[in-house]
């Protein structure tokens, strides 16, 4: 299933590659940026892993080497588009522009969510794998009723594609027509499970059986994924239905601070793919092609450190909820269950104004 | 004497094994249970020694785990179904109602259900979403379905056996906050089967009904009780479907007070619903109104509050000082 062709724009070693259906129309400086936005997000998540070692996260689930498919993907994404995340995305996080400790809220166990989903037309996290698919094609349905110019994108993984979920929104998407894009990161693991105890075929591959187009894209290449995205959400936006990407990338962390990938893969893996690494490749092509001087580098590594630290100051100074705001918006309408519960935390002592 | 000093999560695993050495038509059905050995290690080990066969690491697929159980069963396997967290059984919730609890009945008793589904249950151990949940009461709620739940390594250890020897369906509730309490595990002398509640501790005071994680809180409430010279009798019920009520009511007819502790919300649930069967058998007894301390009627809260949400040992103790108020 490796070998199946995918789209590339630019190669581990840095060098473009031409390919017959997509071109890059990105300028340097637009490379550039989108670098820059990879190695945040890649300092970002290794400040949240270690803070989850200091004890101050519940979780984290990091993202490294799948920072060109979040990126790519997020940055195609016009502002009034709408994402569906699982629990992963954080890179898409920042480019809907969800300030970073928002990210964290949920996994320091502070809050269900972290954000105003409406506010950067990206929902919050979802973690129950699969579910998130299905909302993202009722509300694509909402945007061809109000014949709007928007398109939806929704984001799951390899082992994401065994729920019935997925197969129950593919199907919605296909027979309505909806301006969906179904975005999968086969990071070619769901924990401890390779990708084989999920598929037979390349996943992409399963589009046409809902008879919709799907593709593979190095999802370790951004010029790759940006392309491929843009013309996926453009198809949904003109009123040519949802379409399938597969992003052929790889977890290159453990699955989240709790797992320990040592007991299930080989560290020759691993090696593979740091040689695909999203971020060197990029790096190479701007000093190669576009004499980018090291300096610039350094400058974008001296303010993601910047960002780092202002993101664990953040953390630290978070105040943990008010007991009391565990009945908060359980309801829209008053309900007289939650008000006698608000009452039994009163008087136990938990705040109010007994 | 054969008695080993074992986790929860280390009994289980062990029943498992002994399981799968006793019956060849045992197998296991899970996400990550394999290699990983599943998230909480229970079934480690296991595809090494029984091969991926008798141990399947599953597709990421509730419904598929559970409704190919069900077919599975049909041929006279007897699958025993890992869901990885309570949150995540529901997408397996249709086969769990519609195929697992009634295909018995439908077929005229021709189908044994003989599967068993283990799901770690309830919270207190600071995670995120989802990982917290006390579903019980929707399964109790299911005709057909059995509902078991240990709290200690010994009663694990025997309690997962049994369930997989039943010819009806067991949704297995494991209280993964005490999964790494370790208990002494007697492998001679069978626990009492699953269907027979335990009295803790004894006490002539109050009757305390309880299972799951909450068990241990109600024994510290009990032993803070007694300081104060209140007597807690703490019952353990062991099996959430059938309640073992004769054992129940003896206690009730001694103490006259009953309080009902668990982690799940209160609303419509297996607390309620002793809490209801018990005034009806115990009516004359009773010299106060059943009182539950339970979760709150919302959604499971971030982990930084769950303290404030759990059962907690000064609620129980509230709990009693408001049965006791009323003077017989
Ligand atoms: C319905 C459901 N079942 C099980 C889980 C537990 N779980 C969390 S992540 C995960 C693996 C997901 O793999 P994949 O979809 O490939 O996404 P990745 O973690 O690789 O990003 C599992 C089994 C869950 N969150 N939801
Ligand atoms: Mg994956």
């Amino acid at each position: 299933m490796d070998e199946v062709p995918m789209i590339q724009l630019l190669n581990p070693e840095g060098e473009r590659v031409s390919n017959s259906e997509y071109e890059s129309s990105l300028t340097p400086s637009e490379i550039l940026g989108l670098y820059r936005d990879m190695a945040i997000i890649r300092r970002l998540c290794n400040e949240a892993t270690s803070l989850q070692r200091q004890g101050q996260l519940a979780l984290w689930a990091p993202v490294q080497g799948q920072e060109a498919a979040q990126i790519g993907a997020g940055h195609a994404l016009a502002a009034n588009d709408f994402s569906f995340p699982s629990y992963r995305e954080h890179g898409i996080a920042w480019k809907r522009g969800v300030p970073p400790l928002d990210w964290l809220r949920l996994f320091r166990g502070v809050t269900m969510g972290g954000w105003d989903p409406v506010k950067y037309r990206h929902s919050n996290p979802t973690i129950v794998i699969g579910n998130q698919a299905l909302n993202a094609v009722g509300y694509a349905m909402g945007i061809q009723r109000d014949a709007a110019d928007e398109a939806v994108m929704t984001f799951f993984g390899d082992g994401g594609s065994s729920q019935g979920d997925i197969h129950e929104a593919c199907v919605f998407a296909g027979v309505f027509n909806a301006p969906v894009v179904f975005f999968i990161q086969n990071n070619h693991w769901a924990i401890s499970e390779p990708t084989i105890r999920q598929t037979r075929i390349p996943l992409f591959h399963r589009a046409s059986g809902y008879g919709f187009p799907g593709v593979r894209v190095d999802g370790n290449d951004v010029l790759a994924v940006y392309e491929v995205t843009k013309r996926a959400l453009d198809n949904a936006r003109s009123g040519n239905g949802p379409s399938l990407i597969e992003a052929f990338t790889y977890r290159m962390g453990a699955h989240t601070t709790s797992d320990d990938p040592t007991r299930y893969r080989l560290e020759a893996e691993l090696e593979t793919w740091r040689l695909r690494d999203p971020l060197e490749r990029v790096k190479s092509y701007l000093v190669r092609s576009h004499n980018e001087q090291q300096s610039t580098f350094d400058d974008i590594a001296a303010e993601a450190d910047q960002m780092a630290l202002d993101l664990r100051e953040g953390l630290l100074s978070l105040p943990d909820p008010a007991p009391l705001s565990m009945f908060d918006h359980v309801y829209a309408e008053p309900h007289p269950f939650i008000e006698a519960g608000r009452r039994e935390l009163i008087d136990l002592g938990f705040g109010g104004d007994a | 004497m054969t008695t080993e000093n074992l986790t929860m999560a280390k009994a289980i695993n062990e029943g498992l094994r002994g399981a799968m050495e006793k019956d060849s038509k045992v197998m296991l059905i899970g996400e990550d249970i394999g290699k990983l050995g599943g998230v909480f290690r229970v079934t480690d080990g296991l595809q090494k020694d029984f091969g991926e066969l008798r141990v399947v690491d599953a597709p990421l697929a509730e419904s598929g785990i559970v409704g190919a159980a069900v077919g599975l069963a049909m041929r006279g396997y007897r699958p025993v179904c890992e869901i990885q967290f309570d949150g995540f059984v529901y997408p397996a919730f249709d086969q769990i109602v519609s195929q697992v609890a009634k295909q018995h009945a439908r077929s005229g008793g021709v189908y044994k259900m003989a599967l068993v589904i283990r799901i770690p249950f309830e919270g207190g151990i600071g995670a995120i979403e989802h990982h917290s949940e006390s579903p019980e009461s929707y399964f109790a709620h299911t005709a057909g379905l059995r509902v078991y739940s240990p709290t200690n390594a010994y009663d694990a250890y025997w309690m997962i056996q049994e369930a997989i020897a039943s010819d009806d369906p067991v949704i297995f509730c494991e209280p993964k906050s005490r999964y790494w309490e370790k208990a002494e595990v007697d492998r001679e002398t069978p626990a009492r089967p699953a269907t027979e509640a335990q009295i803790r501790r004894a006490g002539s005071d109050v009757t305390v009904v309880t299972y799951g994680a909450s068990v241990k809180t109600c024994l510290r409430a009990a032993q803070a009780a007694e300081g104060e010279g209140r007597q807690l009798e703490v019952i353990d019920l062991r099996s959430i479907s059938p309640v073992d009520y004769p054992t129940l009511a003896a206690s009730v007819e001694k103490t006259g007070r009953v309080i009902v502790v668990s982690e799940a919300p209160p609303v419509a649930s297996v607390a309620g619903d002793i809490a209801a069967t018990l005034s009806e058998m115990c009516f004359y007894s009773l010299r106060a109104p059943i009182v539950r301390v339970s979760g709150y009627h919302v959604p499971y809260p971030p982990s930084r509050i769950e303290e404030e949400y759990l059962p907690n040992v000064d609620r129980i103790l509230d709990a009693v000082d408001r049965v006791m108020e009323f003077e017989s």
